[in-house]
């Protein structure tokens, strides 16, 4: 393996962690403030993409298809929460669960009611399309230095937005003691809307980006959603620090792990067998890496017990 | 016009439950399971339609047939199964897209005496030694696409391809296809995740191969998501693979990226004859888009149980069964025949994706193999 090679899947692994990291900063904040397991996160991710698919292909502008990805998902994120999940607050997990799954299924047969069966088209805008050259003389598709650029933009953005002002500190504090903060005078079912929200524009903004360049039909977020729990698992749940940390291990331990384990696997064995196993193991690693983490860090990476 | 066919299904759906009871002579009641909702839903509308349209066009008022959904789930499958057998008393099951549904549902439905018609699934194990006289596949053998791509690759000239496949028994069975034909090299061999939608990692290794071609089965979503990321990937070599990623239903999701690639099928919607283009004419005044393959194999598995219906009844199994096998039907793909495993013997076609006003869609440019039967035939018998 070049070193060129190397550098590429490096950055590839880099783009998928940053594109789990805009999913499971909501996953983490919706679970760290408000103690929800929200399943329909993918729902979001996907309205956030279907969204997008039909404002491009009406207008053909690619940044108003992302506003209305970001505009669609926390209008529906905003929604759910008013009309379902704010009822789920004092339920066990277990109640959380079977209602966040009812709302997958809606989501998914109500977006097939509208949008029909088949997938919809979403293309990148035509500026970004194809590769650049990157020092070294690395191709790369300008479209996914985008994500990598965009992604770390927002991820800045939600550090700040967490650290330095009044809806940030207020997240904080009702991640560490909800009761108390709303003796406290702050509206907290708001602050929930709110953090909801926020969770869902990040989660149908992913859906938008990475719908450009997979497909957009339904169903396209439990794949997603799947990895975004590992995610918030490793790195310890309510913790956007972790998230971010947890997104970029998972995201290059997916990608190395399925480009070098077969070549490893190669050295001693006979090739297709060497490619089964590969990739079989490879399949594995993040939840090989899960069990891991979790083994010296019973709550994850940044997690507090 | 889903609404439409929605309820068209929901009324048969409805005259099946109020049918007579069965045991009248002549009537056939046909069970079809088929995915329906989730990811894969395309697919099975696709073989819905194209089978609803064929006993619409027939007129034949002694063929019921109950429509159920899957969900792409192999439980629930068996569940409907069960359902289909035993309270509703069907003869004849079909419908089911995906072989892992497929392995679970067949060999249990023909255990119980009943026939089961594939409008898409063929794995290999129900072609060879797990073949049944009661089974009978109207579409192909998994393989038989990837063999007549792997025919294409050295009629092109390809010495050297990069092949990848998702690691599960199609893929499997669709990279053992493509290699049992192909005589070139191979610059590198892959198998993705089931359900994978990032490509990068592995067109950054096509990139690093220095292959000539690339083949590639990626059935559905995984093939959009392919086709645009190595469309923007700056790899230019030629790309070649089954249908199943340039089906009328993708085709418009990929968009400019699959213009020009060339594909394997048993079925265009350009083959000359009289069948087809009736076919693709009600259709589209139908349901008001193109037919997809999936929809033709509907379309033939519904016009192959009436032919043998004008010939026998299907309370004389052993009648029917020959009725089914002698296959007197007109097919859209024009001359077809079953092998001795009751798996079509027939012509694949190459062709290319292209652009018809605003809609994408494929053109035959060549023959790929004619008379094709599958590998597995010897290793069946009754």
């Amino acid at each position: 393996m070049s070193l060129l090679l190397l550098i590429e899947q490096v950055l590839n692994g880099l783009q998928f962690g940053v594109m789990l990291f805009l999913m499971a900063a909501g996953l983490t904040l919706i679970f760290g403030v408000m103690g929800l397991i929200n399943l329909a996160h993918g729902s979001l991710y996907m309205v956030g993409a279907f969204a997008a698919a039909a404002v491009a292909g009406a207008t053909g502008s690619f940044l108003l298809a992302l506003m209305a990805s970001l505009t669609a998902a926390a209008v529906a994120g905003a929604l759910i929460e008013l009309l379902v999940i704010r009822r789920l607050y004092d339920r066990d997990h277990l109640d959380q669960v079977l209602a966040t799954f009812a709302l997958i299924l809606i989501f998914s047969e109500g977006t097939r009611w509208v949008f029909g069966s088949f997938p919809l088209f979403l293309d990148i805008p035509a500026a970004l399309s194809g590769p650049v050259t990157l020092p070294g003389g690395i191709q790369y598709p300008a479209y996914r230095l985008l994500i990598i650029a965009v992604g770390l933009v927002i991820a800045f953005g939600l550090f700040q937005l967490i650290a330095r002002t009044r809806i940030g500190i207020r997240i904080r504090a009702g991640e560490s003691d909800r009761e108390m903060i709303a003796a406290l005078g702050v509206d907290i079912s708001r602050l929930y809307t709110i953090v909801f929200a926020l969770g869902a524009a990040l989660a149908g903004l992913a859906g938008a980006l990475v719908g450009a360049i997979q497909s957009v039909q339904v169903g396209m977020g439990e794949p997603v959603l799947i990895l975004a729990f590992v995610v918030i698992v490793i790195g310890g749940i309510g913790s956007i620090k972790g998230a971010f940390v947890g997104a970029l291990l998972v995201g290059l331990t997916d990608t190395l792990g399925g480009v070098l384990l077969p070549g490893v696997f190669g050295t001693f064995m006979e090739a297709s067998a060497a490619t089964a196993i590969g990739s079989s193991l490879a399949s594995m690693s993040i939840y090989i890496l899960m069990a891991g983490v979790l083994l010296f860090r019973p709550t994850g990476l940044y997690g507090t017990a | 016009m889903k609404l439409r066919s929605l309820m068209l299904a929901a009324g048969l759906a409805a005259l099946a439950s109020v049918g007579l009871a069965d045991g009248h002579a002549g009537k056939v009641k046909v069970g079809m399971i088929t995915t329906l909702s989730g990811g894969g839903a395309g697919l099975g509308i696709d073989v819905r339609d194209g089978f609803l349209l064929a006993t619409k066009m027939a007129g034949n008022e002694n063929l019921e047939v109950v429509v159920e959904d899957d969900q792409r789930k192999p439980e629930i499958a068996v569940q409907l199964a069960d359902k289909m057998i035993q309270s509703e008393k069907v003869d004849i099951m079909t419908g089911i897209i995906w072989s892992n549904l497929a392995m679970a549902v067949v060999p249990a439905a023909t255990a119980q005496g009943k026939f089961y018609i594939s409008p898409n699934a063929g794995p290999s194990a129900l072609a060879g030694k797990g073949c049944h006289p009661l089974y009978f596949n109207v579409a192909w053998q998994n393989d038989n696409l990837h063999e007549a791509a792997g025919a294409y690759a050295n009629d092109a000239g390809y010495e050297n391809s990069f092949i990848l496949a998702p690691n599960y028994p199609a893929g499997q069975d669709a990279l053992t296809g493509y290699k049992r034909m192909y005589g070139g090299a191979l610059a590198g061999e892959i198998y993705t995740k089931l359900g994978q939608t990032d490509y990068a990692a592995e067109i950054a290794q096509i990139r690093a191969s220095g292959a000539d071609s690339v083949f590639f089965f990626l059935p559905g979503g995984m093939g959009i998501s392919f086709l645009k990321q190595y469309a923007g990937s700056g790899v230019d070599l030629p790309v070649v693979g089954p249908a199943f990623s340039f089906d009328q239903g993708i085709l418009q999701a990929v968009g400019d990226a699959a213009l020009g690639v060339k594909n394997t099928s048993q079925w265009n919607k350009d083959i000359d004859n009289a069948a087809n283009k009736a076919f693709v004419e009600g259709f589209q005044a139908e349901y008001g888009r193109l037919p997809s393959l999936y929809a033709s194999q509907g379309y033939d598995a519904a016009n192959l149980i009436l032919s043998a219906m004008a010939e026998a009844d299907v309370s004389d199994a052993d009648a029917f069964r020959a009725a089914l096998a002698a296959a007197k039907f007109d097919s859209v793909r024009g001359d077809f025949k079953f092998g001795s495993n009751q798996h079509p013997v027939q012509d694949f076609y190459v062709r290319e994706v292209i652009k018809e006003g605003d809609v994408f869609t494929n053109k035959i440019i060549s023959a790929s193999l004619t008379d094709h039967a599958d590998a597995y035939a010897a290793e069946c018998s009754y």
